[in-house]
């Protein structure tokens, strides 16, 4: 029972570390919290959903096209919500409402588009299961728990050793001194937002496998959850929110397993709260 | 090599710099001195893209530079030491010194200025994958002038490459600048170490509020009755 939910946790984990790495990415190099983050990745995963489900095709291509379509829609909020205000040198708090209008406009988007009802995935795949002894996992968890933990592990090392990946590690830390270095932080930028989102949009469709379906406005509470991590991780810590994620997921299914299910965000929120206390830069967070 | 003209700069209402003109010939050194607020600083910044001039031009080895993002006078040739020195202090030595070279794509080319930097500045070779951050001050100005080096630029800017340095320090670092010159590389010091700037340098300007004031040969300066009064602690009996 224990190793078993212990999976569980960290396939629902994994799901949560992708989001708050969209979150986390974007806060290192502009230092704002993109409040669009949950619905501009719902976009982007109903789109692949659709495809699906009305053309009936795989899941590899519903993937690249959650992936794209986010990429794009984190595109159109650099050009549209973010880079407009950078160049008036507003306040940050300026671009978390722009974030935030964006966010109204891709939601009420995606209830004309997709409508608000929620969607479900296939029955076609994800239905057998392996037993390992004293675990049994289905596909369709392997499949999550393997996309997840594979993207975090590349994208580890491409923040690490790559040379665009260094690029965004200098501009995070310093976008004046990544400018004289020759860097072009504009484009950085662009990277990031796109890269964030279609981390966000890989996040999308592994959560629409594990739940079997989709709803708009997922983006919106599963943005929430993103945020918590974000939180809890310690803002713009890339570990932090790897980490975290997995343990959100963990906590919360414990809560569920061992305790009543309607507990579940109680619990886990609860216990955010409580190591805030104790440690209010987050688990990996550095002192101010 | 570099030619600036009647440049000025404000930050909103205050103008930083008045019409400043000056000229860096290739293969010298050129010294740009004064004291704290006299707009040095905002020159450099002016210079090197950071801030956008409110009026005047800036040509660079024929090429008009005023405008241009950073980043693309990065590439024309041009590399700037900031003040306060801006080390990546999350990101190891090495790290730091590819960053220096990210407009570069000659991976050969890049390991052998790695290992000439590393040659010039033996610390940086023993601390390579140690963070900048935790580096002491002089070490940290070493790293900024090879990063700043990594690129190859032709025009080195040097925005007070002394500040808060132990004297023996300086006169190392003032050294090392003697060589990189020496190997071919112009320079653009700013400095309010005056007399260690000007005693490396081949011409100098004074700026005082914003304005040059004052332009020699640096021997002329280094003599001037002005310029010992205000900066190098009184005539001597």
């Amino acid at each position: 029972m224990f190793w078993q939910q212990l999976v569980n946790g960290l396939t629902v984990g994994s799901t949560y570390s992708l989001i708050a790495l969209g979150y986390t990415l974007i806060f290192g190099v502009l230092g704002i919290i993109n409040m669009a983050h949950g619905q501009i990745f719902i976009f982007g995963s109903l789109v692949g959903l659709v495809l699906m489900t009305s053309m009936q095709m795989p899941l590899g291509v519903a993937l690249v096209a959650s992936i794209v379509i986010s990429a794009i829609l984190g595109l159109i909020l650099e050009y549209t919500a973010l880079r407009p205000l950078r160049k008036k040198n507003v306040p940050h708090l300026a671009s978390l409402i722009s974030t935030i209008g964006f966010a109204i406009l891709v939601e009420e988007a995606m209830h004309k588009i997709f409508g608000a009802d929620s969607r479900a995935f296939p029955q076609s795949f994800g239905d057998k299961t392996f037993d390992l002894g004293v675990i049994q996992i289905r596909s369709v968890d392997l499949i999550i728990l393997a996309i997840a933990l594979i993207l975090m592990f590349v994208l580890h090392f491409w923040i690490q050793k790559t040379k665009m990946g260094k690029a965004i590690r200098a501009t995070a830390e310093n976008t004046d001194t990544a400018n004289i270095l020759g860097i072009n932080t504009n484009m950085v930028i662009i990277v990031t937002v796109m890269l964030a989102s279609a981390l966000g949009g890989v996040a999308g469709i592994l959560i629409g496998m594990a739940y079997s379906a989709l709803i708009p406005t997922m983006g919106m509470t599963l943005g929430f959850k993103g945020l918590a991590v974000l939180i809890l991780g310690g803002v713009g810590s890339i570990p932090g929110a790897m980490v975290c994620g997995v343990l959100l997921g963990v906590i919360e299914v414990f809560t569920v397993a061992y305790g009543d299910s309607s507990y579940r965000d109680a619990v886990a929120f609860g216990l955010i709260i409580v190591i805030l206390l104790l440690k209010p830069e987050g688990l990996f967070g550095r002192k101010a | 090599m570099l030619s600036i003209q009647n440049l000025t700069t404000s930050y909103g209402q205050i103008k930083a710099i008045r019409g400043i003109s000056l000229e860096v010939p290739e293969g010298k050194i050129v010294s740009l001195i004064g004291a704290n607020g006299a707009g040095k600083t905002t020159t450099m910044r002016t210079i090197a893209g950071q801030l956008k001039p409110q009026s005047g031009g800036i040509v660079f080895c024929g090429q008009k530079i005023d405008g241009s993002k950073p980043h693309q006078i990065v590439k024309a040739g041009l590399a700037l030491v900031p003040e306060g020195r801006q080390i990546l202090g999350k990101m190891t030595v090495l790290e730091n010194l590819e960053m220096g070279a990210f407009q570069r794509n000659d991976a050969q080319g890049i390991k052998d200025d790695m290992e000439k930097m590393m040659n010039w500045f033996p610390i940086l070779r023993e601390r390579l994958s140690q963070l900048g951050g935790t580096m002491s001050g002089g070490q940290q100005q070493m790293l900024a002038i090879a990063r700043a080096l990594m690129s190859r630029p032709k025009l080195l800017l040097l925005d007070e490459p002394s500040m808060g340095l132990a004297p023996i320090v300086v006169s190392d670092i003032f050294k090392v600048i003697k060589q990189i010159n020496a190997e071919g590389t112009t320079v653009l010091i700013v400095e309010q170490n005056v007399k260690q700037a000007l005693k490396i340098a081949d011409y100098g300007y004074v700026l005082e509020a914003g304005q040059i004031v004052l332009d020699g040969t640096a021997e002329s300066l280094l003599n001037d009755e002005r310029v010992k009064e205000a900066y190098l602690g009184g005539r001597k009996h």
